[in-house]
Order: C-alpha cells, then structure tokens, then sequence
C-alpha cells in the first residue's frame, strides 16, 4: 500500500498516472462509440436492402417527409457540434463561464432538435403516413405532394388512364405496403437516432452542473472531451440520415 | 514481516469489508468476479432444470406421442427455449469473460483493477436486471420461439413473452459489451512496462480476442432484438412477410452476432486450456505465438462465416458456397490449438490435478465438436443434418465440451486463489469423469439419430420414426451427466462451507502473475508492486517447496509476502 | 467417369444403414459418400489427437511432488506447418465435394415434375398440375391425409410456399431439405428411385404442434402415379357440401373435430345454427359467424378457447371457398 502515499491526486487508486487514466478513457471512448456504429449499421443495412429492392417506393415515399425541417435539424445540430467542440476548448482553458455558456447553447440546440422531430412526427401520425402495421396508417395522401413525373414514371402509381391518383387506396397493394417498409425504416433510424440525442441531453446536464460546480479545468476535462465525442458521432449519424431519407431524388 | 499462521486470517479482499453492501455496491473486480460466478451458477442450474425437464420429456415412453396435449406440447417447446436462452445468454456468454475474466485479468496483467471498476459494476447490474428479465418471462407466459427468436413466428404468432425474454437478451448484450470494453481497454492500457504483447498469458490473449468480437457483434445482436420488439409491439414490418419485410435478413442480422458469440464462449475457454496444459505439464506452452495468433485469427474469421447457418433458409446459392468455404477456414486456427495443446504435454511433467482432468476432457469433447463441424461447414452435408439433432450435438460437444468445461476446470483452477483453499480430491476428480462420460453417452447417440434425420424441437417422437432407442441412451446419460455435475458443484461448495485445505499463494505452480499474491490476494491485489514480470511461461521461475507446499519463485525477494506463509500444519 | 464418381458407385447402398436411413434418391449416394470421407478423415484425425493425449499422459506423468522437467523445444515452425497444411488440404476436399453436390441439388433440371407444397401451422398441401391436392399431418398418433405422392425415376420438383410462418420440408430418404419461408417461394427437386413410403418432417419450429407437421410421401411407379392423379382430380360439378368437406379436411382438421371431440379448437358438427357463448357475450352460428371467423377469428372467439389464437384464412381461401365450407358444415348439422 506504500504507492499510495504518493498517489497523484485526481487519478483513480488504479490508474499510475493522470496520463494513464485518460488514455484509458479516450480508448474506452472511441470503442465505445465504435459500437455505436454497429448499433446503427443494422438499420442502415435494412435501409440499404430495402432501398435496393424497392427503389421506386423509397423515391416516392421520401417525398412525404418534410426537406425543410430535416435541412434546419441539420443545422441545428451541426451548431451544437462547433459549441460542444468549443466547450472542449474552453474546458483545456479553464475557461469556465464560456463553457458554461457553450453547454446551454449545445443543450438548446439538442432541445429544438428533439422539438421539430416532435413536429415532424405528429404530422405523419396526423396524416397516417406511418409503417404498415399501423391501425391509422391508410397513407391519404394530398396531390399536391406528388410530383406527376416521378408518379408517371411509377407504374404502381399510374391507374389505367395514365393519370396520377392521389388517392393512395388507389394504388397497387403491394406498393403500399412498401410504402409502409420505407415508413418503419424511417422511423427506426430517426427514432433510435432521437433516443441517442435524449441520452446526449442527459449527459450535456451532467456535464452543465458539474462544471457549474467547478468541476472542470485543464488537468481535468476529460468528460467533457469524451462526451464531446458522442455527440459528434450523434451529429454524423444525422448527416447520413438526412440525405438518404429526405433527399432522394 | 511475521508470518501469519493462517491465510485466511489475514486481511484480504474477502474479509476487508462486510455487508451485503460492501459486495452489491463493489467496485472490486474480484468480488465482481465471484458475484458473477455464483449468479451464473445459479442461472446455470435453472437452465439445468430445464435440460432435464426436455430429457425427461423424450424418453421413450414419458409422453404418449398419440394423446400428447397441446398443453404439454407447449410445455416442452417453452423448456427447450428457456433451456437455450438461459444458457447462452446468461450461462456460456458470462461465464468465463465476466466471472473468471473479471477476477484474473487485472491480477494476470499485475494491475489493482480493470480499467473501469464502476463501469464494471454497471455491467454486472445490467446483468442482474437482464437475469431477473428472463425470470419474469418464466412467469408471464409461455416462452416459446426458440433461442433465436425468428420472426415472423416470434413477432406474430407467439405470446407477449417474447417482449420480456429480448428485452432482457437486449440488456445482457449492453452488460456483455462493457465487460468486454473495459477488457479491450485493461489490456492496452494497464499492462506492467515489462509485459509486452507477447510477454502476456494467452488466457489474456483469448480474452482479448473474445473482447473484440463482443464489442463488434453485439450490438448487432441489439438493434436486432429491439427491432423485434418495435416488430411485435407495433407491427414496424421490417421482417413481417404480409408488411413487405422480410423474415431471412433477421436471420442474417442474428447470425451475425450469433456466430462470432459461439467463439465469445469457446475462446476463454481455450485460453484457460493453454494455462492448464502449461501449467499442469510445467513445460512451457508449446508454439506460444501460433496460439496467440490463432486466437485473433479466429476472432477475425468468426465474422465472416455466419451465412453457414443459412445454408437452406432461402439466402443466395452464391452466397451459401462462399459462406462455407470461408467457414473452413475457422477450423484450421483451431486445430492449431488442439495440436500446440497436446505437444505442450510431450516431455512434459503432468499432474493430473482436478483441472488438468477437465482440460484433458476438453481435448477429447472439443475434438468431436470441431470434427463434426466439418460436416456442418460442408454444403452437401449440412443440407441434410441442418436442423436435426446432428447440429444439436454438435454444438453441445462444442458449447458444453469446451467452454462449459473450460468454465469448471477454470473454476477449479483458480478456486484457490478466489477463497484460499484447495479442491482436489478423488470426489471432485469422480465429478469430472462422470461428467465426462455422461456428457458422451448424452451426446454421441444425438449424432446417429440425427443422421437419420430425426428434427429438432420436437414434442415427442413416434415410436415408429425409430429414434427412441437415441432418446433412451441421451436420457440415460443426462442422469449420469446430472450426477457428475453436481459432485463438481458439491466439491466446491463444500469447501466454500467447510475449512478445507488451505492454500499456498502458488499451489499448481502456474508462472503468471496472479500465483504472485497471497491466496487470497489482498484488496488491492498486491501487496508489493510492481510485481517481478518474466515470461509467463517459463516454469524454471518457480520451484516446489514443502515447507509451503506449494510453488515459490526461485529467487524470491526479500520483501515478498508469499514466502511468509507457511503451510497449514504448521500453524 | 471420375474417381469421385466411381467412389461414391461404391459405397452405393439401398439399405439403412448405421448413420442414414434408406438412400431412395438418386442423389442419396453423393452425399452418404461425401459424409463417410469426412467420417473417415476425422476418424483417423481424432483417433490421432486421443492416443497422442493418452500415450502422453501415461508416458510423461509426474512421479515426484512439484518435478520439472528437462527442457524440450518451445516450438517448432516445421511441425507447426504441416500441421497446419495438410488438414487444410483435406478440407479444401470437403468443400468442393459439398459445393459440387450443393450446386448439383439446388439446380432442378428443367424437365422437372412440378407440385406445389403449401406449408401452414401445422400441415403440409400439396397441389398437382391437374388440379388433384392432398395433404397431410399428424393426428392422435396417426397420419392424416393422403400425403406426397410422387412417380418413381423421374425428376421431381417441389415448389415451397408458406402461408404463415417459417416451416422446413425434409425427406431424410431422399436427403433433401429446404426452409419453406412466407413472403417468397423456395424449391427443392429429387428423383425417387425406391418405391415406398418415406417420412416428411417439417424441420424449422414453427409453434406448438411442430412436432406433428408430419407427412409421407410414397413414391409408385409411372402408371399408378398417374392413375392416382386421375382419380384425386377435383371434380368441377361436385356438391358444395363435398367441395366444402375436402376444403374443411384439408385446411381445418388440424384443429377442429367434426366428432364432437375438442382438438386446438371446439368441435364443429352441429354447431350450426345453434346459440354460442363467446367472449362478452353469446353469437348464432350462421352463415356470417362463419365468414367473420374464418376472415378474422379473433373477433368473437367462443369461451374456453382464448388463449389458443386461430390464424386467419383471409387470402387464403376464396369468397366460394367459404360458402362452400359454411354449406359443409350446414350439412354436419341437419
């Protein structure tokens, strides 16, 4: 027990040295979120199947979901990525009021996220553009949101006098129940996604007070760093989604 | 330093701290460790129950194939599931990572704890919460998909059961990868400066390797499973035919962790096999690297043959052709190791202690198992034994047979270094050759009727199929099985009751770090640090002697707590 | 004729043997040779590995407490490389045997016999060219229905459907086997070359009676194959009733008797017509009861019988295929 006399303050009784610990948790970091990637890669193996077999109904479907509220989520996350990453900075500094300002702006951001999502979802459940297996999901769809090329170019869409429908009744079964994959595809992956970003505003409050209680400064920041991490690889999963969900064309 | 009458006496991780607290609440990966092994023995002996229950069921003769109700049919399909569940998912996939992982790593590695203690506990509570999971699923309803959950049966057609058994497989997937990022990062990390790559035990080697495919496979694993929970509770249809998705790419998502976690549970298993033929021949272990290397070879492999299981469910030809040429090639890092294993006795000096015996059966059960698996990895083969009782015995020779007995002889191994006594007398050399036997005359006539092509997960059998003289002599052999297993266990639990014989820090005369320390080792595991690093291998550091009974270094230093115990007579 | 070729001729069997039942296609061989040289290799591989363990142990066992031995080679890469090549070359073998006889399985020649099996819970149909079906399960012990008939030496190819979950059709006779997997269709193809009656196992769980989705197929020669198919034709001008009847034994008696003794579901003579207690509340058995339970049966189930769920026929059987079965069971009444 003699080591311990002598044992850097702020290290783990484990750890030998404050270099050691962080290294330690800097690796646990990336593995973790390596399996993180994992976590994802299922869905988006599922997306890209599906996709692959129906191409016709994810072109179609993609047009229900709403390009300009996906575009300002982007936005918004990509802001709480660049003050998340300053807050790293202000953490090394000791800079602990900018930090505290950085979090709130990340943890707003994380918040108007999850709120447009909200948006986003409770106009698919209003209208039932929702998975197959769905008791409301009947896809009424409104003629305004279909574009008559791509319906023309879709034989599933097109009745027998060549003219668009816009009633989705109307349209071949089995298209519709594709239409219902590309739902519950749509819904796993930004679901999963909104669940990652709920656990991301959990740990940005932890975060929020214990600097608020001074906690951090430059020999230790490594929550900050690590969480930082994780939020940016919430961040890039986002990126993916947004283009192969909303943007086909 | 006076020496201490009694190691037990002394104050060490066991007795540090008391109350229920001081052990739920622990950071201390030894106690994390052993709280680990008694949970997974207890799963253990329930999904025994169960094994038994399925046994009992097909002896010709218990049950009327004629008059069998669908009441009892259920019954029996619930009993094979649960059997299966609880003994992957919370027997096999533990029971050598987390229960002995977690107690020899950081000793083996001469480290106070794994990188993470309190992700460490977080792990063993996710364990608890996923155990406690499948409970309730024993009482909500009649579990019936399976092991492997395939949809569309477990998503549209079975009770809501299937909602607590994948949630709490879900959860046990999260305590399985923590466990085994705190490993990854343990081995990099907190490695003494004198231990290089190749300087490291290859028990750490085989955890190592197993770590990676638990980091990478699992959550695979996860997202599949919550996938089939959105799937029966809210009919997503990403695998439901009638909803356009499609029930074959779950399987594939399953098999996918599946396959590689077949080697999660065989791998530790054969890193405890190196230990125990270089220890119990006090030879070096023959072709060091080549097991190394195998280990990780296999890791690697393991992902990239799970299409074997698939062979007719309806994937690509194409696919199935590639699948099993690349499934061959898993076989040769394995029979690598059974070959090293074996030379390492040649010129030897073997000890047939109780774990030696376990890891000598292994050679044998692990042989049958791998062998057999040529005729599953096989195309032309495989079609035909799919699904029947081949494949049944195959992987039992392979699950039971190498990493189940890995587990025990493992136990038996460090048992004195975990509560300082020593078990190993005629009764518990008895238990392992019982279970040894039994296990055979279990499995082996599962091979003949499933080459006749008897299916599995079947109610009952008429007698004019022609199986029941198999299902008599596996029923048979379950008993002796039974009776051998629990010797094994009453060996051990009677010296956890009763004073047995106390142990010297060293009693096989193993090199690695963890004979180093006391038996039991202290709360910090050493009490002089860092501990001297040689090879791992090298039996000529250590000698016999009787005044210790037991195994000390050569040339001990000066300051060295081991040398100041002295043997229980004396005291 | 090749080597593998002239072997497999060789260890050609008609007879059960120690591992295989009878080899009643002409493909059985193939396989039952490949499988006895893989047996053979690993025989002789495992007797290796069990002798080199035993003669070790006997001849190096320690005689004295904590002995060490004299030092020995720690490895040897020249030994470690023929140990690790030579078993490679064997399963080089073994792979290219299986992908030979897979390829060979998996491509139904195109003169192929083609019957449509259709597996549901728990039973198998079958349909032939002409219209005939039959089908088949287990019962009390007792195979129900006619089964799989096929004709002798000719090329035969089973189209797999299923209608609800997954099921696996295999002959262990004839060494075939495949998953029958709902949402696409899957084949296997044989030619009999034994006359006889061989077991059918469905071999992918599919719930609670999976152990009694049993059938046979009995291979007869050219002549009474076609005879049997002439005579098990279905007749356009038959009655309702017996149109109903063969639909209700083909598609019902899995779970409903019609003796009045309860099986998965209540007994259905003389039901119609008469009052029954359902769940919150009572229903008369007429012609609308009928439908609604057949379409979706989970609406109104009758009481006793909640928690055996019925599966709907919706899309499996037509709007005259339900009539036709209303007018059966009518009959079973009067």
């Amino acid at each position: 027990m003699s080591s311990h006399d002598n044992h850097p303050e702020g290290v783990a009784h484990h750890f030998e040295t404050a270099e050691q610990q962080f290294d330690s948790g800097k690796l646990g970091i990336w593995t973790f979120l390596l399996t993180e990637v994992l976590f994802f890669s299922a869905l988006f193996v599922a997306y890209t199947m599906y996709r692959d077999n129906y191409p016709e109904v994810f072109q179609f479907a993609s047009q229900y979901l709403d390009t300009n509220l996906g575009a300002l989520n982007t936005l918004v996350l990509l802001l709480s990525s660049f003050t998340i990453a300053w807050g790293v900075r202000n953490a090394m500094l000791g800079e602990t009021k900018m930090l505290t300002i950085n979090l709130i702006i990340t943890l707003i951001c994380a918040a108007g996220f999850m709120v447009i999502k909200a948006e986003e979802y409770g106009h698919k459940f209003h209208e039932g553009t929702l998975w197959g297996g769905h008791e409301h999901s009947i896809f009424q769809l409104d003629a305004s949101k279909v574009d008559p090329e791509i319906a023309a170019h879709s034989k599933a869409w097109s009745n027998p006098d060549g003219e668009f429908s816009a009633a989705v009744k109307d349209l071949d079964p089995e298209f519709r129940q594709k239409l219902g994959i590309f739902f519950g595809v749509y819904f796993c992956l930004t679901g999963l996604h909104g669940i990652h970003v709920l656990i991301g505003m959990i740990l940005l409050t932890w975060l929020l007070i214990r600097n608020l209680r001074g906690e951090f400064g430059p020999k230790n920041f490594a929550a900050v760093d690590f969480i930082a991490l994780y939020w940016h690889l919430v961040d890039l999963i986002w990126i993916f989604l947004f283009p192969l969900l909303y943007l086909i064309s | 330093m006076a020496p201490t009458t009694n190691t037990l006496d002394r104050t060490n991780y066991l007795n540090a701290t008391k109350g229920f607290m001081s052990w739920f609440w622990t950071i201390d990966h030894k106690r994390l460790g052993l709280m680990y092994l008694w949970s997974v023995i207890a799963c253990f002996i329930m999904g025994g129950f169960f094994a038994m229950k399925i046994r009992l069921n097909l002896m010709p003769g218990a049950v009327d194939f004629a008059t069998q109700t669908a009441e009892q049919m259920n019954a029996y399909n619930n009993a094979f599931t649960v059997h299966g569940a609880v003994m992957v998912f919370l027997v096999i996939i533990p029971s050598i990572p987390a229960a002995l992982g977690n107690f020899v790593l950081p000793l083996m590695l001469g480290a106070k704890d794994v990188a993470f203690p309190r992700l460490n506990r977080f792990s063993y509570h996710l364990w608890i919460i996923g155990a406690l999971l499948f409970v309730a699923t024993l009482l909500i309803g009649n579990l019936d998909t399976g092991w492997t959950f395939y949809p569309p049966y477990s998503t549209g057609h079975t009770d809501p059961s299937v909602i607590t058994a994948v949630l709490g497989a879900f959860i046990l997937g999260f305590s399985s990868i923590f466990t085994g990022l705190n490993f990854i990062v343990t081995i990099h990390k907190m490695r003494p400066p004198q231990m290089t790559w190749f300087k490291m035990p290859l028990f750490l080697w085989a955890i190592y390797a197993t770590a990676v495919i638990q980091v990478l496979a699992t959550p695979v694993i996860g997202i599949s499973l919550l996938l089939i929970l959105v799937e029966k509770t809210m009919q997503i249809g990403i695998f439901t035919p009638e909803l356009g998705g499609d029930p074959v790419f779950f399987q594939h998502l399953f098999w996918f962790y599946s396959h590689p976690a077949v080697y999660i549970m065989v791998l530790p298993g054969m890193g405890i096999m190196s230990e125990l033929f270089a220890t119990f021949s006090r030879k070096p272990i023959f072709g060091y690297k080549s097991i190394a290397m195998s280990s990780i070879a296999i890791a690697i492999f393991s992902f990239i043959v799970w299409g074997h299981h698939m062979f007719i469910s309806g994937q690509s030809d194409l696919m199935s052709v590639i699948f099993s040429a690349l499934t061959f090639s898993v076989a040769v890092p394995s029979a690598i190791k059974v070959f090293n294993w074996i030379s390492t006795m040649y010129k030897g000096s073997i000890s047939f202690s109780v774990p030696m015996l376990y890891g000598m059966s292994i050679i044998w059960l692990f042989g049958i198992g791998g062998l057999t698996g040529l005729f599953l990895a096989t195309l032309g083969t495989d079609v035909v034994f799919h699904d029947t009782y081949f494949v049944v015995a195959h992987f039992h020779y392979v699950m039971v047979g190498s990493a189940l007995f890995g587990f025990i002889g493992g136990i038996y191994y460090w048992w004195p270094k975990m509560y300082g006594k020593v078990v190993d007398g005629p009764l518990a050399k008895v238990g392992c050759v019982l279970s040894f036997l039994g296990f055979n005359l279990t499995f082996l006539p599962q091979f003949v009727g499933g080459s006749k092509g008897m299916p599995r997960r079947y109610a009952a059998y008429g007698s004019e199929q022609g199986f029941d003289d198999w299902n008599y002599w596996s029923t048979m052999g379950a008993m002796v099985l039974l009776a051998g297993l629990s010797i094994a266990l009453f060996g051990l639990l009677r010296s956890f009751f009763v004073k047995g014989a106390l142990s010297p820090a060293n009693p096989w005369g193993g090199v690695t770090l963890e004979w180093q320390t006391p038996s039991p080792p202290p709360e910090h595991n050493f009490e002089i640090d860092p501990p001297t690093v040689g090879d791992p291998y090298d039996m000529s550091l250590v000698e016999y002697r009787g005044e210790v009974e037991g195994f000390l270094p050569v040339n001990p230093r000066e300051d060295d707590p081991c040398v100041a115990y002295i043997a229980p007579e004396e005291a | 004729m090749n080597m593998y070729t002239l072997l497999s001729m060789m260890l050609q069997h008609q007879k059960e043997d120690f591992f295989f039942p009878s080899q009643a296609s002409a493909n059985a061989a193939t396989v039952d040779f490949i499988f006895y040289f893989i047996f053979y290799v690993s025989l002789f591989a495992f007797i290796t590995i069990v002798l080199a363990t035993a003669i070790f142990a006997w001849r190096y066992r320690r005689s004295k407490v904590g002995m060490t031995p004299e030092d020995s080679p720690h490895h040897s890469t020249r030994i470690e490389i023929v140990w690790s090549v030579v078993p490679s070359i064997f399963m080089v073998m073994m792979f290219w045997y299986g992908f030979e006889d897979f390829t060979e399985r998996r491509t139904p020649p195109a003169d192929s016999y083609e019957i449509h099996a259709k597996a549901s819970k728990w039973q198998w149909e079958f349909e032939y060219p002409n219209g005939a079906s039959s089908f088949g399960f287990i019962d009390a012990g007792e195979y129900q229905g006619k089964g799989l008939f096929v004709p002798l030496g000719k090329n035969v190819r089973i189209r797999l459907e299923s209608s609800d979950v997954l099921h696996s059709f295999s002959i262990p006779n004839f060494r075939v086997k495949m998953d029958v997997v709902p949402g696409r269709y899957t084949d296997v193809w044989f030619n009999a070359i034994e006359l006889g009656d061989f077991p059918i196992f469905c071999t992918e769980y599919c719930g609670t009676k999976h152990s009694r989705m049993l059938s046979k197929v009995h291979v007869v020669s050219e002549e009474d194959f076609a005879v049997w198919l002439k005579e098990n034709q279905e007749d356009p001008n038959a009655s309702p009733v017996d149109k109903g009847k063969r639909l209700f034994s083909a598609k019902c008696t899995a779970c409903h008797a019609v003796d009045g003794s309860t099986k998965i579901g209540p007994a259905l003579n003389g039901k119609y017509g008469t009052i029954e207690n359902i769940v919150g509340g009572t229903v008369t058995i007429d012609d609308n009861y009928i439908r609604r339970s057949i379409l979706d049966p989970s609406a109104d189930i009758v009481v006793g019988f909640e928690n055996v769920p019925m599966t709907s026929f919706a899309g499996q059987l037509s709007d005259d295929d339900i009539s036709n079965i209303t007018a059966y069971l009518k009959s079973l009444t009067e």
